[in-house]
């Protein structure tokens, strides 16, 4: 009787669980449902793309707004919500008219008076986009599809900040949401971008899901880079974090996610040579190691002594130490990246070639008496760990002494927006990674901000540099912001900010079946398709 | 019993009172500023500022303190510096993974464990003892994350049976949810098992040479009978005790176990938080940690009058 009771016991359980199976089919988005599962570098936590310049945000911010300018894969501006613009010919009014059929998720169209709130919420928080607005006198709504902006001043800044490509993208939003102060998140999160969040089903830092928007209706050209047609291709996106990057690889693997966004470079090996896995760049551009200096504190509050770091470096030896994978990383001496609008070599001869000598002169004109140089080392970011040792070991090449302080990066954080002397808590250096994105021109670079309090923490003090980058927001063609941006590099010799250590590059890994990623820059998901 | 009890639930109020203010001290010693953190990179330190300002970290320490605390007395956690959600909304979404994990973990250790244990004490000295000794040394010896990465390349990537990672909520089937644990309960259990057999075994061997268990036998019952009824059951406090324990470990140590899995539990959550050093979310979550352990150790104590009919309180 007992054997019996437990052979039924077991029966039962069995069919529970398979009828647990069952139900779990059924939890499931419809079969019909193209779903992209995706692991996005890190957690959604913030959605706010104005309030955070968070990468993960402004990714998000990519798939539910759209922006009213874009830049193509060449670097040139291109319209997206706007059809056409125009500037007058005294260069004091610029005008746009904003395509038709284009609505919000919540079903109102979109009209000009959006997109001023926006465009008025995004200058006030933005660096570029407040440069913008100090050229601005007006900005209006002239009727409801037409935005006008009275300026006080020719500039060619207007339709290159609205199509700024990385944090914080000026996206457009409903008025009445845009009307949130900028030191506040908003909490209605509606766009007219290309997929719609799903609030119901977001786990703050587990998932986020987003959804086709089927009224969106995309530009005719052919998507290029962030420009031209945005045509979603699956039914819903899933972006399901993994902390543990073998356990992602391990997941792609067995196929129970699409894609990968950045593989680190150390585990490449585990998917070369299975063949249901290919990579993709969606950055071309890449990103680049910088050094940064607090030109606060003795002894880099002297030029010469940041110009003697500009000859001790080289870009291979960062490269190499970090990235390791010559396919992965390029030496590249353009202050503005290579293979951007503003790439030039102008005044960069002899830099970064590991001249010692010179080196060391200039830290003899500098009078350097041996101060402890602080050297913030972060080492829970994989991809910045290895850099410090190196920039530390060409230092006390050229007799530095280096005082390389380890931490974990949110520490660096909070650190580096200290002013304090370095010996009291402040610091002197510490090494970062920017994406292209964020350095493609004077303006947008925010580490060549040199206006003293009021830039970026090592906060550098040139009047020459800030005149220049004035006069590229003032220049109103490709050529003088050309001409203005070598000036830029010359002035930056003279007076350096931070240096760069080479540019490189992350690769997305995904299923043999998904297809159609987009070198835009930013982890973007129109034009995916997944067969 | 009832006196013992009010007076149990009316310790615990110090001990609470005390967690919350090392651990408010604690975070607000450690380094990092979360002003910093979710204004990102490109902030100045006006916009820092103006977030410092927002979430009250510009106040003096003890005015945060005594604010905290007294939000805390109306069953106010406060609002996730990153997550711009009640904390108390946060930790409620996130509790069903770890204690499923928590529950599947100590299920399986107690259906291996102490048939081990028990057998290992009535084979004393034999090669099983030997072999199941051996397993609990081993047991002990790996990093859970070691056995977690074995266990996904055999059951996930070789075999194709069990899913490497993720969790599906109990709501949106049982199948689903039974299948995404089992890897990481049978990965935490190892320890658990290793333990709780060991802790069995030098308990019914302490048992086993009773005078009664000898009488037991000279009565003729059988030796099922007399491990079970007998052997088993006398030597139980001290097994339920370090079950008891080991689930309130669980509840708060599965951090890598979820970071392994991918499992969005309150490890995971806690893992988030202090990289973040969202204040209010570590806070609550420590809270509550410090919480669990102190109902299980009453419950645990409560079992005795049961287990063991002479304890009365």
């Amino acid at each position: 009787m007992f054997k019996s009771a437990r052979r039924s016991l077991l029966k039962g359980a069995v069919a529970a669980v398979v009828m647990g199976v069952g139900l779990a089919g059924a939890a499931t988005p419809s079969s019909a449902e193209t779903v992209l599962k995706a692991v996005p570098h890190s957690g959604l936590k913030i959605l706010d793309p104005i309030w955070t310049t968070a990468y993960i945000t402004r990714n998000h911010g990519y798939m539910i707004y759209d922006t009213l300018f874009a830049l193509d894969e060449s670097g040139n501006i291109q319209p997206q919500m706007v059809d056409t613009y125009s500037t007058s010919e005294d260069g004091l009014t610029v005008t746009m008219t904003l395509r038709e059929g284009m609505t919000w998720h919540d079903g109102a169209p979109v009209t000009a008076e959006d997109c001023v709130a926006s465009i008025k919420r995004w200058g006030s928080k933005d660096a570029m986009g407040q440069k913008m607005m100090s050229f601005v006198d007006t900005l209006e709504a002239t009727d409801g599809k037409t935005i006008t902006f009275k300026l006080n001043s020719p500039t060619g800044l207007v339709t290159l900040a609205l199509a700024k490509p990385s944090s914080n993208v000026p996206f457009m939003m409903p008025a009445r949401i845009a009307a949130t102060p900028a030191s506040e998140q908003v909490s209605e999160f509606i766009g007219s971008g290309p997929f719609v969040f799903n609030k119901d089903e977001w786990e703050p830092g587990s998932k986020v899901v987003y959804e086709k928007f089927d009224e969106y209706v995309p530009r005719d050209e052919p998507p290029s880079s962030l420009a031209g047609g945005k045509v979603v291709k699956v039914d819903r996106v899933e972006w399901l974090p993994i902390r543990d990057q073998q356990q992602a690889v391990n997941a792609l693997k067995a196929g129970e996610i699409d894609y990968i966004e950045a593989i680190p470079h150390d585990l490449l090996p585990l998917i070369e040579g299975d063949d249901n896995i290919h990579l993709a760049n969606f950055n071309p551009a890449g990103n680049q190691f910088t050094f940064r200096f607090n030109v606060l504190h003795p002894p880099f509050d002297n030029a010469k002594m940041r110009q003697a770091l500009l000859y001790a470096f080289n870009q291979e030896d960062f490269l190499q130490a970090q990235i390791g994978n010559p396919d992965f990383y390029e030496e590249c001496k353009a202050l503005f990246g290579c293979g951007m609008p503003f790439e030039t070599t102008a005044h960069m001869e002899g830099l970064l070639e590991t001249n010692f000598d010179k080196a060391r002169e200039l830290v003899k004109e500098s009078g350097y008496d041996g101060t402890p140089i602080v050297l913030m080392h972060s080492t829970d970011l994989a991809v910045l760990t290895n850099l410090a040792p190196v920039a530390k070991e060409l230092m006390e090449s050229i007799g530095l002494n280096v005082d390389m302080q380890s931490m974990d990066w949110q520490t660096l954080v909070a650190r580096r927006a200290k002013k304090d002397k370095p010996e009291d808590g402040g610091w002197h250096a510490f090494i970062t990674s920017w994406t292209a994105g964020d350095l493609f021109n004077p303006v947008a670079m925010a580490f060549l901000n040199s206006s003293c309090d009021q830039a970026l923490f090592g906060w550098p003090c040139d009047e020459k540099i800030e005149g220049l980058r004035d006069a590229f927001a003032r220049a109103t063609t490709k050529e003088e912001q050309l001409k203005i941006v070598e000036e830029v590099q010359g002035a930056w010799r003279e007076y350096p900010t931070h240096i760069h250590l080479g540019q490189w590059y992350a690769s997305a890994a995904m299923r043999k079946n998904v297809n159609g990623v987009l070198p835009t820059g930013a982890a973007v998901f129109w034009n995916i398709s997944k067969d | 019993m009832a006196s013992y009890l009010l007076r149990r639930i009316l310790a615990t109020i110090p001990v609470m009172l005390l967690v919350a203010i090392f651990i408010f001290l604690l975070l607000r010693l450690t380094p990092g500023d979360p002003a910093a953190i979710i204004a990102g990179d490109y902030a100045n330190d006006a916009q820092i500022a103006e977030i410092r300002e927002k979430l009250g970290l510009d106040e003096p320490l003890f005015t945060q303190f005594f604010y905290w605390l007294g939000n805390i007395f109306q069953g106010d956690f406060g609002e996730s510096f990153f997550y711009k959600k009640q904390v108390g909304e946060l930790i409620a979404s996130r509790i069903e993974p770890t204690l499923s994990l928590s529950l599947m973990t100590i299920v399986l250790t107690v259906m291996i464990a102490v048939p081990l244990g028990t057998l290992a004490a009535y084979r004393q000295g034999s090669w099983t003892d030997r072999i199941i000794m051996g397993f609990s040394v081993l047991g002990f010896s790996l990093p859970v994350f070691v056995i977690g990465y074995a266990l996904i390349w055999l059951f996930s990537l070789e075999l194709g049976w069990l899913p490497v990672q993720g969790y599906q909520r109990i709501s949106d089937g049982v199948g689903g949810w039974f299948i995404r644990l089992l890897l990481p309960s049978l990965a935490l259990a190892v320890v658990f098992v290793a333990f709780i057999a060991r802790m069995t075994r030098t308990s019914v061997l302490e048992v086993l040479g009773e005078d009664y268990i000898r009488t037991a036998r000279a009565k003729g019952q059988t030796e099922r009978k007399v491990l079970m009824r007998h052997a088993l059951r006398n030597a139980a406090v001290p097994i339920v005790t370090v079950i008891g324990l080991s689930f309130a470990i669980l509840i708060g140590g599965v951090v890598v176990t979820e970071s392994v899995f991918t499992l969005p539990g309150l490890g995971l959550l806690t893992v988030e938080a202090v990289l973040a050093r969202d204040y209010p979310t570590i806070q609550a979550v420590i809270l509550l940690f410090s919480l669990v352990y102190v109902v299980i150790n009453l419950l645990i104590d409560l079992s005795y009058t049961v287990l063991d009919p002479r304890i009365r309180y």
